[in-house]
């Protein structure tokens, strides 16, 4: 019995004091938030991706290969992070720091091949301001790569805070959090990739 | 470069000022001045002295755009404000009074009721609250600056495009409106947040859902509206910003752009704006209804259903905005009945208040005259709104002067009303006085007979075709009297206004001797001494019933603690949430004067400021029960 309690504490380390809890609940509801922000941004694409104005078209620009690249290592990221959090549970702090590292390396692989991705589209003749297509593209994978910017600072900023001070309960709500929305960006990927590059593909 | 320059050197002082740069003397007196005190608390009852004045500003201001507004419509053919000008003020009336003037005014009771009325000792995130005020604060600061920098936003509150767009407003003015919205905006939902964790996280043991206070319940439900409308706004504005910044094409229909993108995202968050200036209203309306009607709130299980009904439709009726737009009979049909269909648990909701009376014993007090007057000019207004949920009707009202009587109905009916109940009924517990009655009372009378002079004529007004937003019309007889009789009831408003700010200056003068229970109330914020001390509770109350704190007065007993004396932990201030809404400001001001290298300081700034916040300990302070003794006996003495 006394097992038992010991180990349920353990797991919810970042829900340990009032403060964790209020900080959970308040990060959940600022991803209600963020999803309301993303999907007034896919409405806004799914109405003007046809409006290619003659530049090139979804089918002519997107190459899946590399897509299908940028999102296996996001979504790798995403397995990463919840191996962290398992790390931190089972207070392992050499495991946190790696698995962090880890994440913020597959991100970083991620926005690479999205800065990559968007440099070739240019070329192409596929811009910001050539079309509403353009607009609608660039501002909404965007906004998305801008959250994984973010998310890397962020996490980054983490790591070194957890290897100087350790995992307690006040980093421990941190590192839940950050892995948290390291997750709404992964969910929101594959939105992206459904939504923008495979519903692209079939025109 | 000039004003990088400028920027970098304000930076460099307030650094050198934080930091203890200067002498020791001069950064105590600093720190011990008030400003300093208001600039840095987490205290939420200062941070609701704040928002609430902030919103008293900007309503005198909002205020005076329409006293302008009124003045070129006296008679026709009036040359007082044309043109752009007149543009420029009806687009910052709208603005102001909206989100700088309605919402930092409920902003401001909610921080200072909210936590007390369900028995904790601060909001949930207190760090927070600080920020969303700043951001609020410079936001406001940052459109209103427009006046003085280049010209004020011009396209109407609603900022529909292409007029909103570099061809035809070239001027700074919608940029202003952009930003400054988007940082407030920021603030908002935040604030938000904020309400939604601490009603659900921080209530008092035994204080269940369904024992919350009216106000409580209609701050939670008009902020998880906030919650999921403000992301629209900041998306369409987002949009708006790259098209008149960055040559992007969302609403260029020559490069495949629609504007009814706009309108959608604009009215997505416009519509459940509007519930969250009303909902609110509704809750201090049941508060002070049943409190000065010595019962207890009818139909109290109702009254939460249909206040989350409202909440729930509010989203599901947006197009009623757009029925001329040509989206079909289809749509148009179904958005009619949606929002007809709000008029239900409405109506639910002024029956509760008439029950409520009926039977009680009434106390004509001026907080209850204003909820008097406020529910048949509320009514009003929900019925020229349900006439205009009607499409092929609408067809015929659109942009006429019956739709601006309309929503005035249910903003100053409504909302403005229920604020100035508010504000009568909480000023003891706000700052430990009241407020005179008597001049209350004339501030009630000239207030309402002002108001229904200057818009219940724009009903006609409207039917006989006037359209609004338009700075002048023909001399003929019907248009130049009604609209004669519409400017001089805004006298009256402006008086009402006036005797309030006489009013509130007064009561500052007086001594500060109100009773922890002046009104003898029912729920828990009139549990604790007025103004409410610094931790709210001694110890946090054991809930066991609705209106527990007229419970307990009814059998004789005191609240029951549910806690034994102990140390009460505080957080303690922190000036970080004002450098952060500083940080932005000046990324705001660089975007809006294209000078991208002041916007590019002004977010790392932030971004530096948020590292520094994330790396500070904040381990707070206690305060002991010896020291809560002492300060016991000081109030007894």
């Amino acid at each position: 019995m006394a097992q038992q309690e010991k180990t349920e504490t353990m797991e919810h380390l970042e829900s340990a004091t009032l403060e964790g809890k209020n900080k959970v609940l308040g990060f959940w509801l600022f991803l209600a938030a963020e999803t309301v922000l993303f999907a007034c941004l896919f409405g806004t694409y799914l109405a003007l991706k046809g409006r290619n104005m003659g530049g090139p078209t979804a089918q002519e620009l997107f190459d899946l290969t590399l897509v299908a690249v940028a999102t296996g290592l996001l979504l790798t990221s995403s397995l990463t992070s919840v191996l962290a959090v398992n790390a931190m549970n089972l207070r392992k702090l050499k495991g946190v720091i790696f698995w962090l590292v880890v994440t913020v390396l597959l991100g970083l692989g991620f926005l690479i091949l999205e800065i990559y991705e968007f440099i070739h589209y240019t070329h192409m003749g596929h811009t910001f301001v050539s079309s509403a297509f353009g607009s609608a593209f660039y501002t909404l994978v965007g906004t998305h790569g801008a959250h994984v910017t973010f998310g890397l600072f962020w996490i980054v900023g983490l790591i070194i805070q957890v290897a100087q001070r350790g995992i307690t309960k006040e980093t421990a709500p941190k590192v839940f959090l950050s892995t948290l929305y390291w997750h709404f960006i992964d969910v929101v990927w594959v939105f992206i990739f459904t939504l923008v590059y495979l519903l692209g593909k079939v025109g | 470069m000039a004003t990088l320059i400028i920027v970098t050197v304000a930076v460099l002082f307030l650094g050198a000022i934080l930091t203890g740069g200067y002498n020791q003397r001069f950064l105590d007196r600093v720190k011990n001045s008030v400003v300093w005190d208001y600039i840095t608390t987490v205290d939420h009852k200062k941070i609701a002295h704040l928002y609430y004045f902030a919103g008293i500003f900007y309503f005198v201001v909002g205020g005076i755009e329409a006293l302008l507004i009124r003045t070129q419509l006296i008679s026709p053919g009036s040359q007082f404000l044309t043109g752009d000008a007149y543009n420029q003020v009806i687009t910052m009336h709208g603005t102001t009074m909206i989100f700088f003037a309605a919402m930092p005014l409920f902003f401001g009771l909610m921080n200072a009721i909210l936590p007390l009325q369900i028995g904790a000792r601060d909001v949930a995130f207190p760090f927070l609250n600080n920020f969303g005020f700043w951001l609020f604060f410079f936001g406001a600061l940052l459109t209103n600056l427009s006046w003085f920098l280049g010209g004020a936003p011009d396209a109407g509150w609603t900022s529909y495009t292409s007029l909103a767009l570099n061809e035809f407003s070239p001027g700074p003015g919608i940029d202003y409106y952009v930003l400054g919205l988007q940082i407030s905006g920021i603030g908002t939902l935040i604030s938000a947040i904020n309400f939604i964790v601490t009603v659900i996280n921080m209530r008092a043991p035994g204080m269940t859902f369904l024992r919350m206070p009216m106000f409580t319940w209609t701050t939670f439900v008009s902020s998880l509206l906030i919650l999921f409308a403000f992301p629209a706004l900041t998306v369409g504005l987002l949009l708006l910003m790259f098209d008149r910044l960055f040559g992007s094409n969302f609403f260029d229909h020559s490069m495949g752009g629609s504007h009814l993108i706009w309108q959608h995202l604009f009215w997505i968050f416009g519509h459940p704006e509007v519930y969250i200036v009303i909902l609110p209203a509704f809750g201090i309306i049941s508060d002070v209804v049943s409190t000065f009607s010595k019962k207890r709130l009818f139909g109290y299980n109702s009254m939460v259903f249909a206040t989350a009904v409202i909440g729930f439709l509010g989203f599901m009726v947006w197009v009623h905005h757009m029925f001329t737009v040509g989206l079909g009979p289809v749509s148009n049909s179904i958005f009619g009945v949606a929002t007809m269909a709000i008029a239900v648990p409405t109506g639910i909701k002024v029956f509760n208040w008439l029950f409520t009376m009926w039977g009680g014993e009434i106390r004509f007090n001026t907080a209850m005259l204003f909820a008097l007057g406020f529910i048949p000019t509320f009514v009003m207004g929900g019925v020229t709104g349900v006439m205009v949920a009607l499409p092929a009707a609408d067809f015929q009202f659109q942009d006429s002067y019956f739709v601006v009587a309309h929503f005035h109905y249910t903003l100053i009916g409504g909302t403005v009303m229920a604020i100035f109940a508010g504000s009568y009924y909480w000023w003891p517990k706000m700052f430990g006085r009241k407020l005179n009655e008597t001049l209350g009372k004339w501030h009630f009378w000239t207030f309402l007979i002002g108001f229904h002079l200057t818009f219940l004529p724009q009903h006609w007004l409207g039917l006989f075709g006037m359209p609004r937003r338009v700075f002048t019309y023909n001399d003929v007889p019907a248009l130049a009297n009604i609209n004669l009789v519409s400017s001089i009831g805004v006298i009256g408003m402006a008086v009402g206004t006036l005797i309030f700010a006489i009013n509130i200056l007064q009561s500052f003068m007086k001594k500060a001797d109100a009773s922890a229970d002046p009104w003898n109330g029912r729920t828990l914020e009139w549990a604790v001494p007025s103004p409410a001390p610094v931790y709210n509770f001694k110890q946090l109350p054991l809930i066991r019933a609705f209106d527990q704190f007229w419970v307990s007065k009814q059998t004789g007993k005191e609240i029951e603690p549910a806690e034994p004396l102990g140390s009460i932990h505080m957080p303690s201030s922190t000036y970080l949430p004002f450098l952060m809404s500083l940080a932005l400001f000046i990324a705001g001001f660089g975007f809006i004067t294209r000078g991208f290298a002041m916007a590019a300081v002004g977010l790392i700034l932030f971004f530096i400021t948020m590292y520094i916040r994330s790396y500070e300990h904040d381990p707070g302070y206690h305060i002991e029960p010896e020291q809560l003794k002492g300060a016991e006996k000081e109030a007894k003495a």
